[in-house]
């Protein structure tokens, strides 16, 4: 198994979510993550679903995808060509006596601290998956009280773009 | 020009302008404002089902048998779920129809309403595309894109849900055709010449090559491509359950049906070919059994419609994506221009020796009774391959599948890929009407039989006038046939006592007001079926009863390999040494 990253242009359209989805689903795919937000133009979502599957079957399901009505396009993005994030909220247990170690690894992690209670501190923090999490393993031992964490969006590096062409089809249905 | 009409008139003038002749189905609540312009419509014609299931299965037998989408209606809630199955089973044949269901108002979607089903999200799985309506400005730019979508590239079933609601509102309807948005939807029907070519060299190298015929070659209207095909380079052809009647069964070159039930001469080219030349095929389980040990010596020439259908099942070494026309109208080309030819004699030879040694047979019974294949023989040969034949699922299926001569492309509809048991009557309604020269003889089983025969009324009322052959062994045959194979004949559960005439298929035809025949004894076979076809004002119903012990061979089991083929109980084909 090895982890690939499509990015997905589809429809700006209600159900385009709960039809990629239980695509992946009902041809038994697991996904590890998924990330649907707007594009530069309005009418085009993107979706960036990460998958943890073969070279024969990722071929299969995004073969499939590309079949749903909805699906403008659809690009594999090379980790090593492509910028990767994923952002994270953590509610650390910090008191006066530990705040200032907790600080401290949050510049060390160029993180952000967005919120102080007396005996808590909630972290900002973007990453690559393995940022983020060497992040949580360094601030286990202070006791992680609530974490939430985003699915992973990726761009590729360079002048080029993913939605040129789609948005030309677009423009000649307009 | 533009005009002012409710989204209900918007929706029958626009199935009007996409050239819809005839819609099935039943009205409801939801649905009901569409009802009241249909009703004036001069150009769509209503035929109201007993069954939204009927509607469904009638939909995709007229468009089987005609090309065109079929179309039918239903209300929201039950009346959309039972649409359900034969959505389904549009889904797995890849038959081109439009689904029309009302929908609870737009305010109340979400609600639990009285009549509430999320139709759009329980047909996600099992329809090409679907829409959700609730503004009646897009219900005709809807309905024109689920036609184009429900008939190009691979068909399939497209679901339009319509709130009440926007039935309801006014809108204006735009000047004709209004622009289609599809900006993800561009399937590719013509085969990339690079493909070609290397398929081509493959034919000529090959020494047994075989031509795996599917659905799809129908479907693009490719019959006589395939023949011209087929005689320019001599290749053996087999035609799977989907693709009977596409390539004449009389033709020297047909090895038969392949597959789980497949004759053993059609299987034996399969398993021995050095190439497979997939046209419009899916490497379905019933037509590979055991996919590791399927045609182990073959390199696979695949080409089919839907990119996602090559090396799905099976790795594609030229893999071909486009419209079955187009691909063997080039492929033809090339082999003219190319001057090699491949050599295939020996093959022949063995081919040969596979269709005399093993051809498809059966036992006749010393009591005197029916053997169900003997009645598919007779029918062959008496209502001949003009007609067109539907049936459902199970042993009639296959026993109509295998005895019955097919010459024609679509002469033959049935429930291929969903097995759906009911679909055999609602089919041939459709199909008659949509061809209504044509004679249309449905063949079922007692337990398919029973499923859907209250169509017989709407067939009755509408002057339908189909013959139906009830295959009558009073079991669920198939499944009764898996218990004695393989559950030590333990019949759980499969025997309907439908010998005892319960109910009586004769008076039940009747009551429908058709004209019931019966016919138990292999001497008044051929005066039973000269009688229905003499009856041409009335749907005719035949009972014929048939030994409950008569089984489908050959047989491959259930994920086994082919190699394993018995062509009767215990009785596996000697193949010949050379491999």
């Amino acid at each position: 198994m090895s982890r690939h990253t499509l990015s997905v242009l589809v429809e700006n359209k209600p159900g385009v979510l709960a039809r990629v989805a239980a695509l992946f689903s009902r041809r038994g795919f697991n996904i590890d993550s998924l990330a649907v937000g707007p594009t530069e133009h309005a009418d085009i979502s993107r979706m960036t679903i990460v998958v943890n599957v073969e070279e024969l079957p990722l071929e299969q399901v995004t073969k499939q995808l590309n079949k749903l009505i909805n699906v403008l396009k659809i690009v594999e993005l090379d980790p090593g060509q492509s910028v990767q994030r994923e952002l994270m909220l953590i509610k650390v247990r910090a008191d006066a006596e530990t705040r200032s170690n907790v600080l401290e690894l949050v510049n060390l992690f160029r993180a952000r601290c967005v919120d102080v209670a007396s005996d808590a501190v909630t972290i900002e923090v973007t990453g690559t998956p393995d940022k983020l999490e060497a992040f949580i393993k360094v601030l286990e031992p202070f006791g992680i009280k609530e974490l939430v964490q985003s699915g992973m969006v990726a761009i590729g590096r360079g002048a080029r773009s993913i939605t040129d062409r789609s948005l030309r089809a677009l423009d000649r249905t307009a | 020009m533009t005009e002012q009409m409710t989204g209900a008139q918007a929706l029958v003038r626009a199935l009007e302008h996409v050239g819809v002749d005839t819609v099935f189905g039943i009205p409801g609540g939801a649905i009901l404002p569409a009802y009241d312009p249909l009703y004036d419509s001069t150009k769509v014609r209503h035929v109201l089902v007993r069954h939204e299931q009927g509607a469904g299965h009638a939909a995709q037998g007229y468009a089987q048998a005609t090309g065109r989408v079929g179309v039918c209606m239903a209300t929201s809630g039950p009346g959309a779920t039972n649409l359900v199955t034969p959505i389904a089973d549009a889904y797995m044949d890849s038959v081109p129809m439009v689904a029309i269901t009302g929908q609870v108002a737009s305010a109340a979607i979400g609600t639990d309403a009285f009549q509430e089903a999320d139709i759009s999200g329980i047909t996600m799985p099992i329809t090409k595309h679907n829409f959700l309506v609730t503004d009646p400005a897009e219900i005709p730019r809807t309905i024109l894109e689920a036609f184009h979508i429900a008939s190009t590239g691979r068909p399939g079933p497209v679901l339009v849900d319509i709130a009440k609601d926007a039935l309801q509102a006014m809108t204006t309807f735009p000047s004709w055709p209004p622009a289609m948005q599809l900006p993800g939807y561009r399937p590719v029907t013509r085969p990339h010449s690079k493909q070609i070519r290397e398929a081509v060299k493959l034919i000529a190298e090959a020494k047994r090559p075989v031509l795996y015929v599917g659905g799809g070659v129908h479907k693009a209207g490719a019959s006589p491509e395939l023949l011209e095909f087929a005689e320019l380079t001599g290749i053996p052809v087999v035609t799977t359950l989907m693709a009977r009647g596409t390539f004449p069964d009389s033709h020297p070159q047909h090895m038969g049906m392949p597959g789980m039930h497949g004759s053993v001469s059609a299987v034996g080219a399969l398993q021995k070919s050095d190439l497979l030349i997939g046209l419009g095929v899916r490497f379905d389980d019933r037509v590979t059994g055991e996919l590791s040990s399927f045609a182990p010596y073959a390199k696979v020439v695949h080409a089919d419609i839907d990119p996602a259908e090559i090396s799905k099942n099976r790795h594609a070494d030229v893999p071909i994506v486009g419209d079955c026309k187009e691909v063997l109208t080039e492929l033809i080309a090339m082999v003219r221009a190319d001057d090699r030819k491949g050599d295939y004699t020996d093959w022949w030879t063995a081919l040969g020796t596979y269709k005399k040694t093993y051809p498809l047979g059966y036992t006749e019974f010393e009591d005197g009774s029916l053997a169900p294949q003997y009645v598919m023989e007779r029918l062959s040969a008496l209502v001949g391959p003009d007609a067109i034949y539907t049936a459902g699922v199970g042993q009639h299926q296959m026993w109509a599948a295998q005895f019955i001569g097919y010459e024609k492309p679509g002469t033959f509809i049935n429930s291929g890929g969903a097995g759906t048991m009911g679909f055999a009557v609602p089919a041939a309604m459709g199909a008659k009407m949509g061809r209504p020269d044509a004679t249309v003889w449905a063949i079922d089983g007692d337990g398919c039989f029973q499923m859907t025969n209250q169509e017989l009324a709407t067939c009755t009322i509408e002057g339908v006038p189909i013959k139906i052959a009830v295959i009558n062994n009073g079991n669920l045959g198939m499944v009764r046939q898996w218990q004695t194979l393989f559950y030590n004949e333990r019949y759980s559960n499969t025997d309907l006592q439908t010998v005892r005439r319960i109910p009586d298929f004769v008076k039940l035809a009747e009551a429908y007001g058709c004209v019931g025949l019966r016919c138990e004894r292999p001497e008044d076979v051929d005066a039973t079926i000269e009688k229905a076809m003499e009856i041409n004002d009335v749907p005719v119903v035949i009972d014929f009863v048939v030994h409950q012990d008569a089984m489908v061979w050959p047989m491959v089991a259930a994920g086994t390999s082919n190699d394993d083929i018995k062509f009767a109980r215990d009785m596996a084909p000697v193949w010949d040494s050379e491999e």
